[in-house]
């Protein structure tokens, strides 16, 4: 009986012998495997457990038309589709953002671009769901129209949890945009003389290309470069950032974009000659089927100077002008 | 009853009248005084070699490039003058004040100038709600981009001026030293707004600063500089003489 115990049990020794460090190892080994892929598991499946920072969700609300959003109903929305730009933490450090460019909104900063409201103010609830639905051109924003309106009025309410802006102030007032004339050459003669006199083309180039003497050298905000929109690029389908309308165009720049290099010209634009320029910059996207570019067409695509009625201040000298502009 | 409440009703608004005009004229004579007495005085100077300032490229705007043409103009992070005096640096009460002069906001209304394409001031004080005015004075456009520190009580905001637009009037709601501010569009155009509570003074070329209008008492006074930041120390201000308080950076 002993001996046979004795030499049942040898080979197990002999094992023992050669793997006895190894096994502590294997132990430990496996166990941070099996923690490793734990961690993952609950990163991934799991919305409100893991290695997460913590997320207040303060009870915001945002209101458009007759819907009314709840901060607390988008969370898992918010973390299942904005979170891998925006970040968890809405401070645009989602871990898609390093590839993107322009970067995600920074929602801790509550600055907007695309707003109905005057520069350094906060958009309205309809603003943020308008941009929502529309997504950003030539950003990486895309349309969220798939989101029924309550869902995307939800995330417009979760979004203001992150800076604390939202709880000190209420949005600006919106600019009042008034009935679009009808379009006329004179009407995009007089864009045309504006587009020169307010130097737009400094950034946004003679031919609305983009590549104006400072397009090269803007930055955002945060120190990133930006571009000028290049008008003349894109098909007939081509959008603006902050919308595809006639009264987008108009907000666009009598808002400014914040957050950009695009000022607010609402100091400087009266609100009829504001519609003139919106006028000539869709002449400025030259694949666009329009009314703009049908007036332009039928005059053989000659816009014709300018001649202001009523007395203007000295003009620009000569050398203030766009390069290869004969007005 | 009714009538009772009536009489307490009458009495209680008499009293709370004479209460504000009390303080009311209280206050009024505590800035009577408080413009009476002293202020501080002093020189900032920079120790060791100022770091070089680049000349600015204005080529891109030939107007402020022939505007500068026989003195091209350089950066002005750094200005020494001749007597090693900094120039530029902001000077603030940072502790100490009383309520009253905390709250003042003086009825002067400074510009900040857009001029061959630079800041003039390159470097503004103003008190919290004071007025200024933003102007341009050169022949083309500029944007005027503030750039807060995001979440305070100032926010970003971004004008066009094209040229002959008359002046634009603005305040800042909160404290902040300080604000950078910049033109996208000339993008060498760099300058500060200083927001505090209370008498302030940015140097002059010398280095020299003055802060008027204090009340006597024990101050920190403050002076910050844009690549250098912050030295405080503290000061006894009496009636008469104006007090005294010297900085000294050492050049990095």
């Amino acid at each position: 009986m002993y001996s046979l115990t004795m030499n049942s049990l040898k080979p197990m020794r002999f094992i023992g012998s050669i793997f006895s460090p190894a096994i502590p190892f294997a132990a430990i080994l496996g166990v941070v495997l099996a923690a490793g892929f734990t961690a993952r598991a609950f990163a991934q499946d799991a919305s409100d457990v893991g290695p997460q920072r913590p997320v207040v969700v303060k009870p915001m609300e945002s209101h458009i038309g007759n819907v009314t959003g709840h901060a607390a109903a988008a969370k898992s929305d918010y973390r299942r589709y904005c979170a891998g730009c925006h970040g968890d933490l809405g401070d645009s450090n989602g871990e898609n953002a390093v590839w993107l460019d322009p970067k995600p909104r920074d929602f801790t900063i509550a600055t907007f671009k695309c707003r109905s409201t005057p520069t350094g103010t906060l958009p309205t609830d309809e603003d943020l769901f308008n941009t929502i639905g529309r997504g950003l051109t030539n950003s990486n924003m895309p349309i969220w129209n798939s989101f029924t309106r309550q869902q995307r009025a939800d995330l417009v309410a979760y979004i203001k949890i992150f800076s604390p802006r939202w709880e000190k102030e209420k949005a600006g007032e919106p600019i009042k945009v008034p009935a679009e004339p009808p379009v006329t050459m004179e009407s995009i003669a007089h864009g045309k003389a504006l587009f020169a006199k307010l130097e737009c083309w400094k950034c946004h180039g003679p031919a609305g290309k983009g590549d104006g003497p400072s397009a090269a050298t803007l930055t955002d905000s945060k120190d990133n470069p930006i571009r000028p929109y290049n008008f003349a690029a894109g098909k007939n389908d081509s959008r603006f950032k902050c919308g595809g309308t006639n009264q987008d165009i108009y907000k666009i720049f009598m808002t400014g974009v914040d957050g950009t290099p695009m000022p607010s010209f609402a100091d400087v634009i009266q609100p009829n000659d504001a519609w003139d320029l919106v006028h000539f910059l869709r002449t400025l996207q030259v694949d666009r089927h329009g009314k703009e570019n049908e007036v332009l067409s039928a005059a053989h695509g000659v816009i014709p100077p300018y001649v202001d009625k009523t007395p203007a201040p000295a003009a620009a000298p000569a050398d203030n002008k766009p390069p290869g502009d004969a007005n | 009853m009714k009538a009772h409440y009536k009489k307490f009703a009458v009495m209680a608004c008499a009293l709370f009248m004479l209460g504000v005009g009390l303080w009311y004229s209280t206050r009024s004579t505590l800035n009577v005084s408080a413009a009476a007495t002293g202020g501080i005085t002093g020189t900032i100077k920079l120790d060791g070699t100022p770091p070089h300032q680049k000349p600015i490229d204005m080529s891109k705007e030939p107007n402020c490039a022939k505007a500068h043409a026989s003195s091209p103009v350089t950066t002005e992070t750094v200005i020494v003058g001749p007597k090693g005096g900094l120039k530029w640096v902001v000077v603030y009460i940072s502790e100490g004040l009383d309520a009253a002069t905390a709250s003042q906001v003086p009825p002067a209304k400074p510009t900040w100038d857009q001029k061959g394409c630079q800041y003039i001031p390159h470097v503004i004080s103003l008190d919290v709600n004071q007025h200024f005015q933003v102007a341009n004075s050169d022949p083309h456009s500029h944007n005027i981009h503030p750039l807060p520190k995001p979440n305070g009580a100032n926010h970003e905001w971004n004008r066009s001026q094209p040229p002959g637009t008359p002046p634009f009037d603005q305040v800042w709601a909160g404290e902040e030293v300080a604000i950078p501010v910049k033109c996208n569009i000339h993008p060498w155009m760099h300058g500060y707004m200083a927001v505090v509570k209370g008498p302030t003074a940015v140097t002059d070329e010398n280095g020299s600063y003055t802060i008027n209008n204090l009340p006597s008492g024990n101050y920190t006074v403050t002076a910050w500089q844009e690549a250098y930041g912050a030295q405080s120390q503290k000061v006894t201000v009496g009636a008469g003489k104006p007090a005294t308080a010297d900085f000294t950076y050492k050049a990095k």
